[in-house]
């Protein structure tokens, strides 16, 4: 019943579907640009170079997470425990980094993407070849990698003071005019745009997630995507953990707590099927700046910092409801 | 057609042999049994305190907010649906409680006010599930922040506190004098009750069914989209419940009372036994899962065992429940699916294990020994 972009392409009745797909990512496109245009208009100071950069750099990191987070729902899985990951690595790195200052900062990155594509191993291990429903593998591992990070540091954090100045520039870093944090986003998103819809291992992973007994009929091996999509999940939570430390300058017990479901709203709001088999990295991205952009404004409109979540949340329902909405509707048109 | 007729009669097979049906859940509640017993001789062993009553007593009020919010997460999940807003819920029914009492108004009305917002959350929950048709997780996600928003919305950064002991005695309180507390008794009479709709009416064998094949159950005439929305109201009001008992026993309210107890909910259920694919489960084994995972806390607690730390046992335990059956059949076909390859990933994941830990260790010596 879920389909996707190339097979469209393929299929018969391509244009409707066609136009369908766009317009999703058109669809939320329009409600960021109207939510923009009217916040511009209560708070000037919206509109300006330095409040985008501001607002890029704190969707940089989740905007990482949630194109991981992408991969494993289009399986129809979901990874409950980047939060944790991100928490667990991110105590690591900091411990090492402080350990070793003159370390490369190349170094802590690949250290930070090792351990975290590690965990993400345990991840596809346990749902793979044991068998465990995902959201319940994932539910699980978050309380214990969390679990770990207590254990790891014993209830103590690293401080800003303890970490070296080359690491703290790993994030903040300026280069072709923009932070370093976004640079890297945007390469991840880049790749991960690469490798999902131009090469084969990619493409299976739509394949396993809209039907995965036809999958396996075409000779794909199911349990190696999936497998996979968690292992590359870690491996880009480590990544934004090491990113994570080096922007905020510690690495505390509590790091990036509560952040899984900020992913998964990412995703969603970014017309990721939680049914699996759907999703496109443009609209995750766009997710991503939506959430952001909810954040950034509600502050400079000046709604009171304990109303802020309940407006985020009631925007996410808003932003689902209504592509809930539109879905329909040319379900009917095609009618 | 042929389809259609075949998960039917799927669903009937499912359901016909009644006695088998009871088996197949008895085994998993006595592994619970057995592991409720090992857990006590341990802790018995390793702690003095353990079976002291007044200990016992105090500490099972801290499961009942748990329980009561876990009677309804086991007819959700039986249906194939979930709902993480429950812990939200709580915060923005516990936190109205809270504002109309700073505001002076009566604390029963309050009270009174804060179940029928818990209950109206759930209602919400349960239109935008059943009759917008959006996936559940997605939805509870949403009212997730939403919910919790509006709880800080209500108190920000003030606390309710001077409830009036009348009140607080549904927290707090005793019954008739013995060590049971109130709460206990409350969540005992809402399980049997729970139990009996689940296994003994129509309306418990509609989830069953809905579980197993929701469009079955629809052309089979179960009201699927109205049972949804009792289900999701119903929540709303354990939710709402749940909340008023922990505002009391704190005897205070803050706007992010009982964040996080969505997962502890979810995983109560599912280590009892709840298949969070839907279809199967048994109120039996979810109410044993609480008390092993209070007896657990409770012994660790006694021990100085970190609460996030205690995190890693419980959720151990979750995936073992899961991994270890369906290990034992892996290893009871490893004969016919031998192959030297599996053998060779078997090693190589071992390794990746064991070098993991090792830099675990090792990264971690000197900055412990330094502080």
């Amino acid at each position: 019943m879920t389909t996707h972009t190339s097979s469209m392409r393929r299929s018969g009745p391509s244009n409707l579907l066609w136009t369908l797909v766009r317009f999703r990512e058109a669809g939320i496109s329009v409600f960021i640009l109207l939510l923009m245009i009217a916040v511009t208009l209560r708070a000037p100071a919206f509109l300006t170079a330095s409040n985008f950069e501001d607002i890029l750099l704190n969707i940089s990191i989740l905007a990482i997470v949630a194109l991981g987070q992408t991969m494993v729902i289009i399986t129809h899985g979901i990874d409950l425990s980047v939060s944790s990951v991100i928490g667990l690595v991110a105590m690591m790195v900091a411990f090492v980094v402080k350990q070793n200052p003159e370390m490369s900062v190349v170094m802590a990155v690949v250290l930070g993407m090792a351990l975290g594509a590690v965990l993400g191993i345990f991840n596809g291990l346990i749902i793979t070849y044991g068998n465990v429903p995902p959201i319940i593998a994932t539910l699980g591992t978050l309380s214990i990698y969390r679990g770990l990070v207590f254990f790891y540091s014993q209830g103590t954090w690293i401080n800003s003071f303890e970490l070296p100045q080359n690491f703290k520039m790993l994030s903040k870093g300026i280069a072709f005019g923009l932070p370093n944090v976004v640079i890297f986003a945007v390469v991840v998103a880049v790749v991960v745009y690469y490798f999902l819809n131009h090469t084969r291992t990619g493409r299976d992973i739509f394949a396993v997630g809209s039907n995965p007994e036809a999958a396996q009929f075409a000779g794909i091996r199911k349990q190696r995507i999936v497998f996979l999509v968690y292992l590359l999940s870690g491996m880009l939570a480590g990544l934004a953990a090491v990113l994570w430390v080096s922007r905020f300058e510690s690495a505390q017990t509590n790091t990036a707590l509560g952040f899984e479901l900020q992913t998964v709203a990412a995703s969603v709001v970014g017309g990721v099927s939680i049914g699996g088999g759907v999703g496109t990295v443009p609209g995750v991205l766009l997710g991503a700046l939506l959430l952001g952009i909810i954040q950034n404004s509600l502050t400079l409109i000046r709604i009171s910092p304990f109303w802020q979540l309940a407006a985020q949340g009631l925007l996410i329902l808003i932003a689902v409801i209504s592509d809930k909405w539109v879905l329909s509707r040319l379900e009917r048109v095609k009618k | 057609m042929t389809a259609q007729v075949a998960s039917e009669s799927k669903l009937i097979s499912e359901f016909a042999p009644r006695r088998s049906f009871l088996a197949r859940f008895l085994h998993w509640e006595w592994m619970l049994v057995g592991l409720i017993l090992v857990d006590v001789f341990i802790n018995i062993r390793l702690s003095p305190y353990f079976l002291d009553a007044g200990n016992l007593s105090r500490t099972s009020s801290d499961f009942m907010e748990i329980g009561l919010m876990m009677l309804p997460m086991v007819f959700i999940i039986i249906t194939g649906n979930i709902d993480l807003s429950v812990a939200s819920n709580m915060g923005m029914s516990a936190s109205f409680m809270g504002l109309l009492h700073n505001m002076g108004v009566n604390i029963w009305v309050a009270a009174l006010a804060g179940l029928l917002l818990g209950t109206l959350g759930g209602l919400l929950n349960g239109y935008l599930i059943a009759k917008v048709k959006l996936p559940s997780l997605v939805v509870t996600l949403g009212t997730y922040a939403f919910y919790r928003g509006i709880a800080y919305g209500f108190l920000g950064d003030h606390a309710a506190r001077g409830y009036p002991e009348a009140f607080t005695y549904f927290g707090q309180g005793r019954v008739f004098e013995t060590l049971i507390p109130f709460s206990v008794v409350l969540f005992l009479v809402m399980a049997v009750l729970f139990g009996l709709v689940l296994h003994r009416t129509t309306f418990g064998r509609y989830l069953y069914s809905i579980g197993n094949n929701e469009n079955a159950a629809n052309y089979s005439g179960v009201p699927v989209a109205r049972i949804k929305m009792i289900l999701y109201t119903l929540s709303g009001f354990m939710a709402a419940l749940a909340g008023l008992i922990l505002a009391a026993r704190f005897g205070s309210t803050r706007p992010d009372i009982g964040t996080g107890l969505e997962l502890s909910v979810i995983t109560a259920a599912v280590l009892g036994g709840v298949d969070i694919n839907g279809g199967k489960g048994s109120m039996m084994g979810a109410v044993l899962s609480l008390l092993l995972i209070g007896l657990m806390r409770f012994g660790m607690g006694l021990l100085n065992i970190q609460g996030q730390v205690q995190g890693i046992a419980i959720g151990l335990l979750l995936i073992l429940s899961i991994l270890v059956p369906s290990l034992i059949r892996g290893i009871s076909t490893l004969g016919r699916n031998f192959n030297w390859r599996s053998l060779v990933s078997v090693a190589v994941f071992l390794l990746i294990s064991i070098l993991f830990f090792i830099f675990f260790f090792w990264s971690r010596a000197p900055v412990i020994a330094g502080a």
